[in-house]
């Protein structure tokens, strides 16, 4: 077997394995959770034995390891549950398969998340090639100092002042975002156009700098010395030597910060009221609905790890001490 | 022949050229008005020790110099054109056309990520010298010319698929591709095993011949620069001292200072009585992983002697000393340290018995931690082993700088704040400090230059006549071994191939490897590389 394809499986099998461990800390961390849900949704004055019915009826009553396994087996095959709200004393039960609540809102998520990548890795990439190419230069220094502060200022205030320039000033894009699964495609683009810009401010410092450090750190090795004194241009140097071997790095950093558009988003949801995963993961954490918090935290690790994983494997297919062995 | 046809004559002209490096906050000079005329077709012989400015002067023959230098003041003159005063954009149309540089390290020099061949031909492709299929086959003319294995598919290969021998090689075509005027060899063989030294420096040396190329060496070690140059130039502290024409530089030096570095060579060591064996390693295996590395080990150490490990890279010998200080236990087979067994593993040895052994490195800089002083560096083992505290510790301090011939100002200095052979004389010191009865010498002068390498050798010398102590000194540099030992081991490939009195091994007849050995080891006449060759065919 090919090394690459070896490695590349061996990644592949830790990432399961990383998803397992992560699975079980989902789920012991919500264990620890105070308060009951139960408790909560009957009310104070419930008597014990009516909690105690509630709870049995919703499975609450078993072992921790047999509700873990109860729902590790359901999400391998994509069932993520029941959620507990829609549920009430009255026992009328409107509640929704998770996966239904998910589903849509993770839609919108990987939505904002993609327009944001699609604008801001290509960005990131050009302005840390060009400012390490013309490294110490008024330009280097102007994208670094500007991308710095971008990324310095919290992101809700980065949004307002965007929708006070953008959207109240001169209104050029909606201030808010909401979406749903009938929006036509060029009508949700212009609506997220302003969460995504957003987005991009704060991401692109930190995948520019990465970029930029990446190249000038490989700028000091010998081969790039022997570059030079074969008569390559400062622009050959930076894209033929140097980027081919920056791969790796720069990988993990874009890597990251998709993850980020995923999982970490939730203010900029807020503010634009996007309907996103962020949200509904809020949402269910307040309300105590214990089967949505656990299965939005089980999609952000699948997300984490997964990018991670590309990155990974990208860090080896340009290694090409991996891919082409003695 | 008048004065302008002699101009035109030569193809570099450096006039008072000034240099100057950014440390420690300042400008430092590196270069302080140095000239230099190379003819077309001349190869010229830079040497000095470390920090005699050889390879920023040699750089800066192609009008280079490195990040964080910049020339102050002089002219460069390539065919007339001054360097010195162009762009580097300007100066990129002569780098990698009409001249190329050779680094020491072939291993970093190449780029991990593109084809040898790639590389080969970048050059003459991107001046046009020669159009892509051309310089191929051409690269592929020079590979067989430098009697590179396969000349026709090692180009496809990436660089961390060939041997270091083999890249630097390649990377001499590399730098012929483009037929250059100048090529610029910066210590090309400094990193290699003296046998395959042997063959590149023949390459190098037959295809500048052949091109009728003008080169400028760059070496600090005598013999190899006597088989390349037709004249050399000695550089100390930016400064020449001499040039001359090879042989003449080497039978009659008029300066003293190239007289010392002549001389250096000339260490003598009386032999010892013999001894009992204070160490004997008995039949060891060892391997890394699965990788097998010492097949039937077996070395006596007289007490009191000098043992010298030789062989080159791959060949067991620090292997050999991991085991010994039980960093890497053996497979099979036992050491008897006195007549007594050590146990296999460091961490079953008792403290006396790790006091016993002790170790000295190749590079004294990163065996020492930065953040100690030399007071904490020396102390630690007398308070470890000797349980020396407060004022007897400070004493014994003092005493044994005394010993390695610092006095006591160093004891509140940082490693930082040392030159490299007052950094192996701070480790050897910290060796002597556990009162130790051997000592392992992994190496401990290769990193640094000849004469402070004999400094080393000499103290290490007294130490054991004064101590009575027993060395096992790890080394490839046959001179050393010449110099130091009493006993000589040779390894190859994990297995000792011959071992005995110094006499007895240096003395024919030899086995195959120890010949091959000891014939690569360049000599100071100018025809001994070209003498070997022609007995080798």
């Amino acid at each position: 077997m090919h090394p690459v394809l070896k490695t590349v499986l061996g990644r592949l099998g830790l990432g399961l394995a990383t998803l397992f461990i992560v699975s079980i800390i989902i789920f012991s961390a919500i264990e620890m959770l105070p308060g009951d849900f139960g408790q909560a949704i009957l009310g104070q004055a419930a008597t014990e034995e009516t909690v105690a019915a509630f709870r049995r009826e919703l499975g609450l009553d078993e072992p921790p390891y047999i509700r873990y396994l109860q729902w590790v087996g359901g999400a391998i095959q994509g069932d993520l549950g029941t959620s507990f709200s829609g549920r009430n004393a009255s026992g009328t039960d409107r509640s929704r398969e998770v996966i239904d609540l998910i589903a849509p809102r993770l839609w919108n998520t990987l939505f904002l998340a993609s327009v944001t990548a699609i604008i801001a890795v290509p960005v990131s990439l050009f302005l840390g090639i060009t400012s390490a190419l013309y490294r110490n230069s008024v330009y280097d220094r102007t994208i670094n100092t500007t991308t710095l502060t971008t990324i310095s200022f919290p992101e809700f205030f980065v949004a307002y002042i965007l929708i006070l320039l953008l959207a109240s000033l001169y209104p050029i894009f909606p201030s808010l975002a909401n979406v749903d699964a009938s929006t036509p495609l060029n009508e949700r683009l212009y609506r997220s156009a302003l969460p995504a810009f957003t987005l991009t401010l704060v991401i692109v410092a930190h995948m520019m700098r990465m970029t930029r450090a990446a190249i000038i750190n490989l700028l000091a090795s010998p081969y790039i010395q022997m570059a030079r004194l074969s008569g390559a241009s400062q622009t050959e140097v930076i894209l033929k030597h140097a980027l081919p071997n920056a791969w790796a790095p720069i990988a993990t950093v874009i890597a990251f910060n998709l993850a980020y558009l995923v999982v970490g988003v939730v203010v900029v949801e807020v503010v634009f009221v996007y309907p996103g995963v962020g949200q509904l993961m809020v949402d269910a954490v307040t309300s105590r609905d214990i089967p949505v918090v656990q299965g939005c935290a089980l999609i952000f690790a699948v997300t984490y790890i997964l990018l991670n994983l590309i990155a990974d494997i990208i860090g080896i297919i340009t290694n090409p001490r991996l891919l082409h062995p003695k | 022949m008048n004065s302008k046809a002699q101009k035109a004559d030569n193809l570099i002209q450096i006039n008072n050229l000034e240099i100057e490096g950014f440390s420690d906050e300042q400008w430092h000079p590196i270069i302080k008005g140095v000239n230099l005329t190379l003819k077309r077709g001349q190869v010229m012989g830079l040497i000095g020790e470390s920090g005699a400015g050889k390879s920023t002067l040699g750089l800066a023959a192609m009008g280079y110099t490195q990040p964080g230098c910049r020339i102050t003041g002089g002219e460069i003159l390539f065919e007339g054109t001054d360097l010195a005063s162009l762009r580097d954009s300007e100066k990129q149309k002569f780098w990698g056309n009409r001249m190329t540089y050779v680094a020491q390290s072939a291993a970093a020099s190449f780029n991990p990520a593109h084809r040898l061949i790639d590389q080969t031909t970048a050059s003459a492709i991107r001046f046009k010298i020669k159009n892509e299929s051309d310089a191929k086959k051409d690269a592929k003319e020079l590979y067989e010319a430098l009697n590179l294995p396969n000349p026709e598919s090692i180009g496809d290969r990436y660089p961390h698929q060939v041997s270091g021998g083999q890249l630097q090689r390649v990377m001499t075509a590399m730098a012929m591709s483009p037929r250059p005027d100048l090529i610029v060899f910066d210590e090309p063989t400094t990193a290699l095993d003296v046998t395959t030294q042997v063959e590149v420096l023949t390459a190098m040396k037959n295809i500048v011949k052949e091109f009728n190329t003008a080169a400028i060496y760059i070496t600090h070690d005598l013999a190899v620069v006597a088989q390349m140059a037709d004249v050399i130039k000695v550089l100390r502290y930016g400064n020449e001292i001499e040039e001359a024409e090879t042989r003449k530089m080497l039978t009659a030096p008029k300066e003293e200072y190239t007289k010392s570095l002549w001389s250096v060579r000339s260490l003598e060591k009386k032999p010892v009585e013999a001894q009992k064996p204070i160490l004997e390693i008995k039949n060891i295996d060892a391997a890394y992983g699965k990788f097998k590395v010492l097949h039937n080990v077996n070395i006596s150490v007289p007490r009191g002697s000098t043992v010298a490990v030789v062989g080159e890279s791959g060949s067991g010998k620090s292997t050999t000393a991991r085991v010994i200080t039980g960093l890497l236990p053996q497979l099979s087979g036992s050491i008897e340290f006195d007549g007594a067994v050590l146990p296999k593993r460091l961490e079953d040895r008792t403290k006396e018995q790790k006091r016993i052994i002790q170790m000295i490195y190749q590079m004294a800089d990163t065996a020492m931690n930065p953040r100690q002083t030399v007071r904490e560096i020396i102390g630690r083992p007398l308070e470890f082993y000797l349980d020396l505290k407060g004022k007897e510790k400070e004493d014994r301090i003092l005493e044994l700088l005394e010993m390695i011939e610092l006095d006591g100002q160093f004891i509140d200095r940082l490693p930082s704040e040392l030159s490299g052979g007052q950094k192996q004389r701070i480790c050897i010191a910290r060796a002597l400090a556990a009162d130790p009865e051997f000592i392992i010498c992994d190496e401990v002068t290769s990193a640094l230059d000849q004469i402070v390498q004999e400094g080393i050798l000499k103290l290490l010398m007294r130490l054991q006549k004064e101590l009575n102590l027993t060395y096992l000194f790890i080394t490839h540099d046959i001179s050393t071994v010449r110099a130091i030992s009493d006993h000589v081991v040779v390894m190859n490939l994990g297995e000792v191939v011959e071992q005995g009195i110094k006499s007895d091994v240096f003395s024919p007849p030899h086995p195959d490897y120890t010949e091959l050995l000891l014939s690569s080891v360049p000599e100071m006449d100018p025809d001994w590389l070209n003498n070997l060759n022609k007995k080798r065919d």
